[in-house]
């Protein structure tokens, strides 16, 4: 558990941010210059803030009187960069801050076949999981990674977002994650907080914020969009689809993910969701879930977001002012959730 | 083309001057190069004119400050010699202060220049995970600075081998004391019949040149073999 609260003047941007993270990952989520690094430049000690205090686990890393040195805050740091030492080989680096778990860790990660190797002959996704395996290795309080995985291409992210999950659901680590990609969001953490202008305008539980009509603002008419909790029931394999179960009902998805029983996150973005106010019926789209709306705020330009309640999880939908008139929507109204099975991005998670 | 007694000492002497001045210097150069680098602070342009004085003064300057302030009666002359028993006035010890202080502009700058190279980030990376700020400097900052260090060890060992204007003025050139190889050939040019150690000892000067060239290219080869 950390408790961050600073203030920094850096130029013309004003850093004045607030938050609590909790075990699992939080997400720091915002545009570039939101102060994202900022904030995890100042719980690893990289900054001083102007004023404020960054406490974990009870110890107070920065406050007035208070400034720990780096090397002494145990916090872990993946760069953007991975900057792992070029005049060392991969092993002397894992090891250069102690050597916690180490089988463990280069199993996990995968670095075996590395452990000889230098910097330099490493593909940026070898570079990335040996900077998490080095820091890991310091045996820190806290993980925070700066966009481990923006300067990778998709294939590479694909190849480290496994390890990513593994550390989440094994390591008991809590962890802050910087990111400025949705999905990547949206996969991996427990708690979003989002930031634009130096300021954290919502924080909470990924999935409540993510469902909260407000953030369709907030995040664009792009990134918008709920996430829910699944369980894979069957595969259907005549069609290639995947049936899962969810809390708003049955959802379908496209291709096989995971085996019966499996846990997914399913990410459908807002504006992929069209309400009807009768149960849809010669229609393409496979998926429609009988929801309740409970608000309606403006969303991302002029259109309005809506969200919804699906049994015990929440939906979010975007949709035209025209089409609100047209169909009377209003808090409390009862109407379909219709979205193709290809709208959905399904990832796996914890399995169990 | 032979050479007497007096010339091969002085060919000792140049080389124990020169390895001696740049060893003493090293250290120095190292630290004065890193605060250059990397800190700010009042006075830091003050330092940096100061070390550059050298290269810019006349060396016979030099050699002149030297005896006012290393000399026996000089302030910091006298306070070597009660302190730790060096005087350096006439001796072997006052050419290698000299080729010293001539070489560490030289030296600071090429240090200075390869602290500049290094990614500070790797540093800070260091010390996330645990590394005090020593630790950071010795594991991550000095090897990745060596190849510069080899170049200013290289650079400042020739420049001592070389130096002539203030060494002479410090110290003259007193055969087997402190009569290095440029002021032999120099010595050597005024008498008659001086051409052939003059020739002899100015092969010398470039063979010792070009050694020192060769085995630093030799180490910085092997530096980056190792990585």
């Amino acid at each position: 558990m950390i408790e961050v609260a600073i203030k920094q003047q850096l130029g013309a941007f004003t850093l004045d941010a607030a938050f609590e993270a909790p075990a699992g990952v939080t997400a720091l989520f915002g545009r570039s210059g939101s102060g994202k690094t900022s904030i995890i430049n100042a719980i690893a000690g990289l900054a001083r803030p102007d004023e404020g205090r960054i406490v974990l686990n009870g110890r107070t890393l920065f406050d007035q009187r208070t400034f720990i040195a780096p090397h002494k805050r145990r916090v872990g740091y993946v760069f953007q960069d991975a900057r792992l030492f070029p005049h060392l080989r991969v092993q002397e680096n894992l090891r250069y801050g102690g050597r916690h778990d180490e089988a463990q860790l280069v199993e996990m990660l995968g670095l075996g076949p590395l452990l000889d190797r230098h910097p330099n002959a490493l593909s940026g996704g070898e570079k990335q999981r040996v900077a998490i395996g080095r820091a890991l290795m310091s045996n820190p309080d806290i993980l925070a990674l700066d966009e481990p995985l923006a300067a990778l291409d998709a294939p590479r992210k694909a190849e480290i977002l496994p390890y990513l999950e593994a550390l989440r659901d094994n390591a008991g680590i809590p962890m802050i994650y910087v990111s400025h990609a949705i999905a990547e969001v949206a996969r991996l953490a427990t708690t979003l907080v989002v930031l634009r202008n130096g300021c954290v305008q919502q924080a909470g539980p990924v999935q409540d914020v993510l469902a909260n009509p407000a953030s369709v603002a907030l995040l664009g008419r792009a990134d918008a969009g709920a996430v829910l909790q699944a369980r894979v029931v069957a595969f259907d394999e005549a069609d290639a689809l995947t049936v899962v179960e969810t809390a708003a009902g049955t959802v379908l998805l496209q291709g096989q993910h995971g085996v019966a029983g499996d846990s997914l996150r399913l990410r459908i973005p807002a504006q992929d969701v069209i309400l009807s106010a009768n149960a849809p019926t010669g229609i393409s789209a496979l998926n429609a879930l009988p929801v309740t709306i409970t608000d309606i705020t403006p969303g991302d330009g002029p259109a309005l977001a809506v969200g919804l309640q699906a049994g015990s999880d929440r939906l979010l939908a975007q949709i035209s002012q025209r089409s609100a008139r047209a169909m009377n929507l209003s808090p409390g109204k009862s109407v379909y959730a219709i979205f193709k099975v290809t709208a959905v991005t399904p990832d796996l998670g914890v399995r169990g | 083309m032979s050479l007497g007694p007096a010339e091969w000492a002085a060919v000792w002497l140049s080389l124990q001057v020169a390895l001696v001045a740049m060893i003493c210097a090293m250290p120095l150069a190292v630290w004065v190069a890193h605060v250059l680098a990397r800190k700010t602070f009042w006075g830091k342009q003050v330092l940096n004119a100061l070390v550059h004085l050298p290269l810019v003064l006349p060396p016979v300057v030099t050699g002149y400050l030297l005896l006012v302030l290393f000399g026996t009666q000089g302030p910091l002359g006298g306070l070597f010699q009660s302190i730790f028993g060096i005087t350096f006035a006439f001796r072997w010890t006052g050419a290698a202060l000299a080729a010293g202080i001539m070489a560490f502009p030289l030296m600071v700058r090429a240090i200075r220049l390869s602290f500049e190279a290094v990614d500070t980030g790797l540093e800070d990376a260091a010390s996330t995970l645990g590394a005090s700020r020593w630790r950071v400097f010795r594991t991550v900052t000095l090897p990745l600075v060596w190849p510069g260090l080899l170049a200013a060890a290289v650079l400042g060992f020739a420049k001592a081998l070389g130096e002539f204007g203030a060494t002479i003025t410090f110290v003259a050139a007193i055969p087997g004391q402190t009569q290095t190889i440029p002021s032999a050939i120099y010595g050597l040019l005024q008498v008659p019949g001086g051409e052939g150690g003059v020739v002899a000892l100015v092969i010398i000067a470039i063979a010792l040149s070009l050694g020192a060239l060769l085995v630093s290219e030799w180490l910085a080869h092997k530096a980056r073999r190792d990585d």
